[in-house]
């Protein structure tokens, strides 16, 4: 059942924020529990499938920008209902700061687009204190998370191999697709390098896992959000089946500002703004659990602001906000000659990579930095779009015409028009994509002057890079150059140097923000203990990126799935024990 | 369902990996496609998925017009000399690429300033050389100029602005015509269509000296086995 409502008088047991990977879980899993939930969920309604939402199958020529990326960043086609900006709701920046931002304002926030990549952490990426010194452990290791980790993939679904490496942890896999051209390319030069070139970890349902889903049919389109739910998006995957549940309400349009508190300090609901009337109304509930994305929550605990929590809810450590940490990025793409005058085939494959490279050094210092990363590869025959045929000055003098000249860079006419189709899929990228080591020094706050188009005080962000991270884009610089020459690669742009930080990209580009709301035993170290829980306040949890002490060198999603599936069962008991 | 369509729409989407198992994509999936609309006809989402305020915006943008006629024509004459009709296929103002051009300045604005700019360069420079605007010279004379903006390596001091802007009116005219329906069936791209892909067809492999060992063979998903509902009883983590 959904609705939105005007005045509610029924308190709810549990209240959810936010519908993305760690409310979608949350609510699904409390759900068949068979609490009586409220789902709060800033953006509209959301469903692949609806013919007017819909953009799997839609040509580049359906869009009269040819798909290009003017209102939506990743594209016209891309589904996200957000971006890096958004009318009405800034955030800011102090101190130099380049910290980006990207939100998804709809049911399923940003598991609606997201990249597939599934990949657990290993039983080092809980300890790296332990073994370089730097940063902090988590409080509780592989071994507790692993259960998680096995009911996610079988609830959820993600294709991958069981390679037996030592901090990649196998799981419960589907097959496999077969990898491109390119990609054998890049294994066979890769594997010359002592990489390791495997399968990818993406949770795209290659074969089916029960019979409410459909089994992907290669569109390379898992950015649009797949009609026949082959892919994960919580919105399908985890609110959907919540929803057939007479004991969810889901709330839409409806942005949430803080917690409310009683005298005891307990909380006793949220309260919010329904952007379709634009007035502020209250949700009662027994039990809070935020997942409105790491930055977020982070905003509605310092936002809810009491004589008793001055500095916001479950801030007695001052620690709210602080650790926040990006994964480092950076890439760069080849022309690979031999790749050029393909025949043609339907090489969509699924929505992403079908190889990449894992972490591989078990210590990288001698290099000058500490973590690592994995490597992403791009390229293929994909669907033309706006920006194919562009920038053909870069491309056509480096190589011979077919007459065996070569050509001067640029030109028109039939010759330029032939150029195009004999660089289609020719050029091959890679995106390195590691772990940074979390600062105290990098947070969000309030800004204390500025506030969004609901009245709601608004974020500051204040983050730097260290040399570890650097260091770590230079090495990430020089293995793309070195593989993508081995594969016969001519070189594309410059290579970044160490006045541009060797191309790495500002803290937010990945999209990976985590540790606002930091785990730990230790209530003056950490804000939430072991399960998500406020050390402050027992009744609020947050089940998002967080409560990362720190990310790995691996995508975060999945582990904000099976820490969420853990923190919902604990509570659950919890509330059986009366202990919340 | 009429179940000859049905075969026909598998064939087209399985046949390109050089591979087909009937019965790997059931009829629902073979029939998947992106709608069909009639031109003018309004739909929701705008037929391509649009928010309420996306579709607004767009539809204010169609509304409004920034090129005029001279304009327009300029933009033609100059998109067929940078991609002229041949035997795969037509040429950009076949392909509507002016008018696509002429929404993309109004939904990029940046573009604006430097293509009406460019276009005024054009007529200068042609009128300084032939005492005609650009669309009246002949062939010849439009490609003299031409041949003096195109190869940005070697401009001369004097035709540096005229350079900027060819690179950024050859980009238009490329992507806007490779993203055309003409375009991208030039372009021989197969896909954005239900299929079952089974890896790259074994000559292409073969040409680049590639083959799937064994690992991957038998690790890979059996395209038959597509639509088994996966069960965990052998396997071990
Ligand atoms: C382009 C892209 C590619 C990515 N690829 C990968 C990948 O391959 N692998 C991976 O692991 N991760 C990937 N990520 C990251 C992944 O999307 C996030 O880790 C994940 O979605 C986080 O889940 P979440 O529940 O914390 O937040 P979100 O998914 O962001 O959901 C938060 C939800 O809360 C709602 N909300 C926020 N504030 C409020 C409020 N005040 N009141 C009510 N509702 C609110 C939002 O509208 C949203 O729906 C990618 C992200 C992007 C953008
Ligand atoms: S690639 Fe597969 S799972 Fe992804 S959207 Fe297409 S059909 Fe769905």
């Amino acid at each position: 059942m959904s609705f939105q409502i005007k005045k509610n008088a029924s308190v709810y047991d549990i209240c959810i924020v936010g519908s993305g990977a760690g409310g979608g879980m949350a609510a699904k899993v409390l759900s068949e529990a068979g609490y009586k939930i409220a789902l709060m969920e800033a953006g509209p309604r959301f469903d692949p499938a609806n013919p007017e939402q819909q953009t799997q199958l839609k040509w580049s020529y359906e869009s009269p920008r040819r798909g290009a990326g003017t209102t939506r960043a990743f594209g016209d086609f891309d589904m996200a209902y957000g971006g890096w900006e958004i009318d009405g709701e800034p955030y800011t920046r102090k101190d130099d700061t380049k910290f980006d931002w990207f939100r998804s304002r709809m049911l399923g926030g940003r598991t609606n687009h997201w990249g597939r990549i599934s990949l657990r952490f290993g039983p080092l990426d809980f300890k790296r204190k332990d073994f370089d010194g730097k940063g902090d452990n988590w409080p509780i290791g592989y071994d507790d998370v692993k259960p998680w980790y096995d009911k996610v993939d079988k609830l959820i679904g993600v294709f991958g191999t069981r390679e037996g490496l030592a901090n990649e942890p196998d799981g419960y896999f589907l097959p496999p697709p077969k990898p491109r051209l390119h990609e054998m390319y890049l294994k066979k030069y890769g594997e010359q390098m002592g990489l390791p070139v495997i399968p990818a970890r993406l949770s795209i349902l290659t074969k089916r896992i029960d019979t409410r889903r459909g089994a992907c049919f290669y569109c390379n389109q898992c950015s649009r959000s797949c009609t026949i739910y082959g892919d994960f998006s919580s919105s399908s995957v985890l609110v959907k089946p919540a929803l057939e549940y007479d004991n969810v309400d889901l709330f839409v349009n409806a942005m949430v500002r803080e917690v409310l508190t009683d005298e005891n300090g307990k909380a006793t609901g949220v309260s919010f703004i329904n952007k379709t009337d634009m007035e502020e109304y209250q949700v009662k509930a027994k039990v809070v659990i935020l997942a409105a994305s790491a930055c977020g929550s982070a905003r509605i605990l310092l936002n809810s602001r009491s004589e008793k929590y001055p500095n916001g809810l479950g801030n007695s450590s001052g620690l709210i906000g602080r650790y926040l940490h990006d994964s480092t990025g950076a890439d760069r793409a080849a022309l690979i000659p031999s790749l050029m005058d393909r025949k043609r085939y339907n090489e969509d494959g699924v929505g992403g990579m079908h190889l990449y490279v894992p972490w591989w050094m078990k210590d990288a210092s001698k290099h000058g930095f500490t973590r690592g990363y994995h490597i992403e590869f791009w390229g293929g025959m994909g669907m033309p779009s706006y920006g194919t045929g562009f920038g053909m000055e870069n491309l056509n003098g480096l190589v011979a015409g077919k007459d065996g000249n070569m050509k001067k860079a640029g030109g028109y006419g039939a010759s330029l028009k032939d150029d195009v189709r004999r660089f289609y899929g020719a050029v091959v990228g890679m995106s390195g994509r590691g772990e940074s080591i979390p600062q105290k020094d990098n947070y969000c706050e309030l800004d204390p002057e500025v506030v969004d188009q609901y009245g709601i005080p608004v974020l500051r962000f204040h983050y730097k890079w260290t040399d570890d991270e650097r260091q770590q884009a230079k090495h990430m610089q020089d293995t793309f150059e070195e593989l993508l020459t081995n594969m016969g690669g001519i070189m594309l742009g410059d290579k970044p140097g160490a006045d541009e930080d060797h191309g790495l990209h500002n803290p937010g580009r990945i999209i990976h923000e985590v540790g606002t709301t930091r785990m730990g035993d230790d209530p003056k170290t950490s804000v939430v203990n072991r399960y998500n829980q406020l050390h402050d306040v027992k009744n609020v949890f947050v089940m998002d990126g967080g409560p990362f002490v720190s990310q790995a060198d691996k995508n975060p999603t999945w582990t904000i799935l099976a820490l969420a599936w853990r923190a919902s069962e604990y509570l659950n008991e919890e509330i059986k024990k009366m202990n919340v | 369902m009429d179940r000859r369509k049905s075969i026909k729409a598998m064939f087209a989407g399985t046949v390109t990996s050089g591979f087909m198992f009937s019965g790997c994509l059931t009829d629902k999936e073979a029939e998947l496609k992106s709608s069909d609309i009639a031109e003018g006809e309004i739909v929701a989402g705008g037929g391509y998925g649009r928010t309420p305020e996306e579709l607004a915006r767009d539809q204010r943008l169609v509304s409004e017009t920034f090129f005029n006629e001279h304009e327009m024509a300029t933009i033609a004459v100059l998109a067929d000399l940078i991609i002229p009709a041949d035997e795969s296929s037509g040429s950009a103002t076949d392909a509507g690429v002016p008018e696509f051009i002429e929404f993309i300045v109004k939904d990029m604005p940046w573009h604006q300033t430097p293509m009406r700019g460019g276009l005024m360069w054009l007529d200068h420079e042609s009128n300084r050389r032939y005492d005609l605007e650009f669309i009246k010279a002949s062939e010849d004379q439009q490609k003299a100029i031409l041949d003096d903006i195109a190869y940005p390596d070697e401009v001369k001091p004097q035709f540096e602005h005229g350079a900027q802007f060819f690179s950024r009116i050859r980009n238009l005219v490329a992507t806007g015509f490779f993203t055309s329906k003409m375009g991208i069936e030039d372009l021989g791209y197969q896909g954005n269509v239900p299929n079952v892909w089974d890896g790259v067809p074994r000559d292409v492999l073969e040409k680049h000296g590639l083959e799937y060992d064994e690992k991957i063979l038998t690790q890979s998903i059996k395209p038959e086995e597509r639509n088994d509902v996966m069960s965990w009883d052998d396997y071990e983590v």
